[in-house]
């Protein structure tokens, strides 16, 4: 790799920086966070408080609980019933472009990976987003790959608006923007904006994001507070679990989620906890020591740190994890998920995929097995003001 | 006690359980007006309208549905929902609920009055919750507010009334239904708020989260008939120091 590097902590000319002291406050504590000093005993301390202190929360995604997962999942399986009753939230993501000026070095959508590129016209939108609702979902999540020359703001704009008319909730997942570009993609019908930091690590951050507007840290890291500033009603936060101490991380998210709750309480808070998965032209990435196990133990922690989150299961993973999940933490769940270019419905498929998912069961057989546990699917939990 | 009606708006209820809305399955609609007795079931907007099991094809005829405007967070979006739900077909009851607070969900009660006061004003039965406090209630009640429906506790979290003396205080001075929502975690919570005084209680969490629905929506009907009975024959006075001499006034008879 002959070219360049940009320095990853400072921001471009065009990226507005909102000034919020949060990332620092947020790094300080995962730095002076050491899972290891933890025993048993902290665990159970910390179990058995209504309200967990940071520290307590830390004490939950450390070895030391591991083994008490059970009653880990106990608390946070009373804490989501008492939060969220039955209801389980059904949605779906819905690829339109996978164009990427990034170069991030986990993900297949990277721009020096060979894979079919495809951007989804308006009527390709369309169709994609009648058959996606004619399977009964009300909640889309629409995302892009990150090109702002290829998928420019105005162009997802009109992809909420074409979304407005078939869903009652649009989530986005796209490039982070600026204040003034959320409060337009709030205006066409986003109503919630979902950006994972993948590390808080940032100089592991550096060495995984080697281009791309993707690289630039802090711009990534201030975007939920900018989408909350922009009038969205709600923002998620997820680190790419596997790519750094995953413990670690974690804590950062539930952190990071944490202090922009206490500055804009209105807000709703979200989590995703997404592992590592295969991509196309490379079949070494894993979650490493990422285990169900240790999976399970972050879900849980987010849950009892912050039992009002939304908690979104991926279909990175298998149905016998998800279908366990949302029994214990998790209140949201994607069914008839696709993650290339086209192709639901009867749709052509014109772009490759992001990853590979493991859970492929569609709309029904995952209501279905909602129902089959005695929990209450719920197609749409917000209005559009 | 033939004639022991709850009147909201002009409207008539024998029962006085309102089943809330935060959590919700089909099964708890059925037992809370087939076991509790409900009358009243309140509704998400944001929840409605589905194509996919609509909430509303499940609640029965003759039950009336109290559309709550839950998600929003200011007086405007609540009046905004409420119309909504007119125009959906949902009737003139509304519940407003405007929370700023994604963490602890406690009511707005300043952006409530103001909502209060524009959908009483459109023709609407409007049952605002609120934080418990005197001055809101009668700004509520001056707003044109059907009943008050001040929290026992925060929501969801099943710790009963533990803003009791100051629900006791809107009891005493306000005029209107004082309905208790939040907090009612068992039937004695429901009881204890029926024994109050309170014209109906409301509750969800409780039922929605019970091993057998229909035997605890059962149960809740019983407490509260048994508190609004045990109200209505007036409570004896229960003392909560012993007093079986007069240590202080003995003298005088000596």
């Amino acid at each position: 790799m002959s070219e360049a590097r940009i320095d990853h902590m400072t921001y471009l000319p065009d990226m507005e920086n909102i000034g919020s002291d949060i990332q620092d406050r947020v790094i300080a504590a995962m730095e002076s966070y050491d899972p290891e000093k933890y025993t048993a005993e902290d665990v159970r301390a910390a179990l058995e408080k209504d309200v967990l202190t940071p520290e307590d929360y830390g004490a939950l995604l450390s070895p030391a609980a591991t083994p008490l997962m059970e009653e880990i999942a106990q608390r946070a399986q009373a804490e989501t019933r008492k939060h969220f009753g039955s209801s389980i939230q059904l949605f779906t993501p819905l690829y339109i472009a996978n164009y990427c000026e990034n170069y991030c070095i986990y993900c297949g959508f990277n721009c020096h990976n060979k894979i079919h590129r495809a951007k989804l016209d308006y009527s390709e939108i369309e169709k994609e987003m009648q058959a996606i609702s004619s399977t009964g979902l009300e909640e889309v999540l629409i995302l892009t790959g990150e090109s702002r020359k290829m998928s420019d703001v105005e162009y997802i704009g009109e992809a909420c608006r074409i979304a407005k008319k078939y869903f009652k909730v649009t989530g986005l997942e796209v490039y982070p923007m600026n204040t003034d570009e959320y409060r337009y993609l709030h205006e066409c019908g986003a109503d919630y904006v979902t950006v994972f930091q993948e590390t808080y690590n940032s100089d592991k951050y550096e060495t995984l994001h080697l281009a791309g507007h993707k690289r630039i840290f802090p711009y990534r890291f201030n975007a939920q507070e900018r989408a909350i500033r922009g009038g969205m009603r709600g923002v998620g936060f997820a680190a790419l679990l596997g790519l750094s101490d995953f413990r670690k991380d974690a804590f950062a998210t539930g952190i990071h989620a944490y202090l922009i709750q206490q500055k804009y309480p209105h807000a709703d808070i979200a989590f995703s906890c997404p592992r590592l998965r295969p991509i196309i032209n490379n079949d070494k990435i894993n979650p490493k020591d990422v285990h169900e196990t240790q999976l399970l133990q972050v879900m849980c922690a987010y849950r009892i740190f912050m039992p009002f989150a939304s908690l979104t299961i991926s279909t990175r993973e298998c149905a016998r994890f998800r279908d366990n999940s949302i029994k214990i933490a998790a209140t949201k769940i994607s069914a008839g998920v696709d993650v290339g270019i086209g192709g639901h419905g009867d749709n052509e498929r014109k772009g490759d995929e992001q990853f590979e998912i493991s859970d492929g069961r569609n709309v029904k057989e995952v209501y279905d097995a909602i129902k089959a546990q005695g929990l209450q699917p719920v197609m749409s939990e917000y209005i559009y003001l | 006690m033939e004639k022991d009606k709850l009147i909201i708006g002009g409207h008539e209820f024998d029962s006085r359980f309102i089943l809330g809305s935060g959590k919700y399955s089909l099964e708890l609609i059925k037992a809370a007006v087939e076991n509790a007795g409900a009358q009243i079931i309140t509704l998400a907007l944001r929840r409605a309208n589905s194509d996919v099991d609509n909430i509303l094809d499940y609640i029965p005829k003759g039950v009336t549905l109290l559309p709550n405007t839950s998600g929003a967070r200011n007086a405007e979006e609540a009046v905004r929902i409420a119309r909504l739900s007119r125009e959906l077909g949902c009737g003139d009851f509304v519940k407003i609920e405007i929370m700023r607070d994604s963490k602890y969900l406690l009511p707005e009660n300043y952006e409530t009055i103001k909502a209060t006061e524009i959908l009483a004003n459109e023709g609407f039965v409007v049952m605002p919750y609120m934080y418990p406090d005197l001055n809101v209630a009668r700004d509520l009640k001056n707003a044109g507010a059907a009943t008050i429906m001040p929290l026992g506790a925060p929501i969801g979290t099943n710790k009963g009334i533990v803003t009791k003396e100051f629900i006791k205080i809107l009891i005493e001075e306000i005029d209107l239904p004082i309905i208790v929502d939040a907090g009612i975690g068992k039937p004695s919570h429901a009881c204890e708020a029926m024994e109050m005084g309170a014209a109906a209680v409301m509750a969800n969490t409780a039922i929605a989260t019970a091993g057998d629905i229909p035997a605890m929506a059962e149960a809740f009907r019983k407490a509260i008939e048994a508190g609004r009975t045990a109200y209505l024959s007036g409570m004896g006075r229960v003392r909560d120091r012993a007093s079986a001499s007069s240590p202080l006034t003995g003298f005088l008879r000596d």
